[in-house]
């Protein structure tokens, strides 16, 4: 009824290649946008902006940078913690080293510092494939752990061995460091996200995507097309590591505060962002939202239930929290494998044909 | 008078391999092996199962590197290279099993078959809007071409997993064709069809041949299919050279015979 692409030509290329060709859906995505630039900081408490929408954004872009390499190049990675550490303390560094500088450039800065390193730690999946892999991205966490914590130089030779975000200002508005506006955290991780959404969908809507995808499905018919496997394969680590680092960069600056590094990226979030990439859809942009809102959310929600609706003990509730989080995890790789994206993709079938059922 | 004739003979070779030796260890998969192929022309190799003809493929295609003989292509003497590369060589084939990207549309599975011919870099597909926005819908259009040509309009954007075997068959000339070759090999194009897709893909290949003139070398096992659109075969027996000729020549020939029909003792 409301949902309905007849009638709607497409006259040129322009058009029928749009991201949003029904226009339901594009002004759906307007309103979205309308919604989360204006109205939700006109009521964000800062509660919800700290616990809430800003780790909801930052994983969000990780799960991205995560998906262009697993969902789209299918190339395994556990190495998601080591790499937004090194995003992190590549922002400490710039915010401490360069005082003047500001926050989109550390950030941006910190992305590209991180791609190198992934590219280089991309090496081995020219000969790695699958589950090998894996374990191969595993020696990445590990060792860059390890060496963020062994050299004192990167955490400027503090004693206690963390790293602190510096007060930063972006218009005036203080958006790191312990005096921050919440609300302002929540726009400056925003803008990120939407901007490497958009980025990561014209990405993979072109020539580099489909030849990411074209080595995941077969990558033997690949390279007889043309694709080199080694530029494919790098340029996906160098991509998905830079918004893994720009996610790790806005996780310590933004969301964090202060941060040390074996508990704030350890092995526990390259799995967490893993599972946000396959809970949301293997290979979609809007399924790596959803799978962070999922992993995010989730749990803020089951917390609010229990304590404050319910009234259990604390730590009762947050062991439950983790049996409804798994189980429901389980439940819903069993009803649609292929993530919540897929969910999403059904039911707009369907409603292309509602009230009809064929 | 003769020499000019020669030379004009020799330009129009398109690929020539001389004396071409691959053996896996101790197993010879293919030896001594000379011919060549005119542009231009639909050449079929044919031969028993196991007769080297696929290695032979691969080795054109540079999957394989020989280890003894010269492969000349367009003129020039080629060296080892990567399969990457020689696709932009001007090389495309097709695959006995069929080898899509099976979560990809039958569109993006053909506009993959572009990739030699798109150049803009990461930061302008980054951008979408301009130059890479530009040669994405220049490109659209020439596989849009393709696809009426190969008539499949209607499943342009169905994933090519959900499609039954022919149109899959023909979707993977299709991404072939995407790429403009100058010789596009192809590796039993007709197995495990019925008559009519036989019939259409038989079609196919020879207005593909008619209509850009592109060089067509495939392997075959339907002798009747071979035999009508061929214009020269060669044929491989335990990877040796033991005919080569126009169809009816090699129909003729006892040893092609005896190859096929076995020869009592």
């Amino acid at each position: 009824m409301f949902y309905r692409e007849s009638g709607d030509f497409k006259k040129t290329y322009q058009k029928d290649n749009q991201t949003f060709p029904i226009k339901f859906d594009r002004w759906r995505y307007y309103f979205v946008m309308l919604v989360a630039f204006i109205v939700v900081p006109m009521f964000l408490t800062d509660y919800m902006a700290n616990a809430v929408m800003t780790p909801f954004l930052v994983w969000a872009i990780a799960a991205l940078g995560l998906n262009i390499l697993v969902g789209y190049t299918g190339q395994l990675s556990l190495g998601t913690g080591g790499f937004m550490a090194v995003g992190a303390y590549a922002t400490y560094k710039l915010m401490t080293a360069f005082p003047g500088m500001d926050m989109v450039s550390v950030v941006l800065l910190s992305g590209l510092i991180t791609a190198v390193v992934g590219a280089l730690f991309g090496l081995p999946s020219l000969r790695i494939k699958g589950f090998y892999l894996a374990v191969a991205t595993l020696a990445a966490q590990f060792f860059l752990v390890w060496l963020l914590n062994k050299v004192p130089w990167f955490y400027n030779y503090s004693a206690s061995g963390q790293i602190s975000a510096p007060q930063r200002e972006m218009f005036g508005v203080i958006i790191t460091g312990p005096h921050a506006t919440p609300v302002a955290g929540y726009l400056f991780c925003l803008v990120f996200a939407v901007g490497l959404a958009w980025v990561a969908r014209n990405l993979t809507r072109g020539r580099l995507g489909r030849s990411w995808m074209a080595i995941r499905d077969m990558d033997i018919a690949a390279e007889i097309i043309g694709v080199n496997p080694l530029a494919a394969k790098l340029s996906a680590f160098a991509v998905s590591s830079f918004f893994v680092g720009i996610a790790g960069s806005l996780f310590f600056s933004v969301y964090l505060g202060a941060a040390e590094v074996t508990e704030a990226f350890g092995i526990s979030v390259s799995f967490a962002v893993l599972f946000m990439v396959i809970i949301g859809g293997l290979g979609s942009i809007f399924g790596s939202f959803i799978g962070a809102a999922f992993m995010v959310l989730m749990p803020v929600l089951l917390k609010n239930i229990l304590v404050g609706g319910m009234g259990w003990p604390t730590d009762l509730a947050a062991h439950f929290e983790f049996i409804i989080v798994g189980g429901l995890i389980l439940i819903f790789l069993i009803v649609e494998p292929h993530g919540l994206a897929q969910m999403a993709r059904v039911l707009k079938e369907k409603l292309r044909l509602w009230p009809f059922p064929h | 008078m003769s020499e000019p004739l020669q030379q004009m003979e020799a330009a129009s070779k398109l690929l020539e391999l001389k004396n071409i030796d691959l053996s896996f260890g101790g197993v010879k998969a293919i030896s001594n092996i000379s011919f060549d192929v005119m542009e231009g022309e639909v050449r079929a190799i044919i031969g028993p199962n196991g007769a080297g003809k696929s290695s032979l493929l691969n080795v054109i295609n540079g999957f394989y590197h020989p280890q003894q003989g010269e492969i000349w292509f367009d003129g020039k003497q080629r060296h080892a290279m990567k399969p990457y590369q020689i696709a932009y060589q001007g090389i495309a084939r097709t695959f006995q099993n069929i080898a899509l990207f099976k979560g990809m549309t039958v569109l993006d599975n053909i506009m993959t078959g572009r990739f030699t011919h798109m150049h803009k870099n990461m930061f302008w597909q980054a951008l979408w809007k301009g130059p890479a926005e530009k040669e994405e819908i220049e490109n659209r259009e020439f596989v849009e071409h393709i696809i009426d040509f190969l008539e499949i309009q209607a499943i342009r954007k169905t994933p090519v997993g959900r499609l039954p075997y022919g149109l899959q068959k023909r979707v993977e000339l299709g991404r072939a064709l995407a790429a403009q070759p100058k010789m596009l090999l192809l590796d039993e194009p007709m197995a495990g069809m019925n008559v009519e897709e036989k019939e259409d893909m038989c079609r196919f290949i020879l207005d593909v041949n008619d209509t850009f003139g592109t060089t067509i070398v495939l392997i075959e096992h339907d002798m009747g299919v071979v035999m009508d659109i061929a214009d020269r075969v060669v044929v491989l027996d335990y990877g040796r050279k033991i005919g080569d000729g126009t169809p009816d020549v090699v129909r003729n020939d006892q040893t092609v015979i005896d190859a096929y029909l076995g020869v009592s003792h």
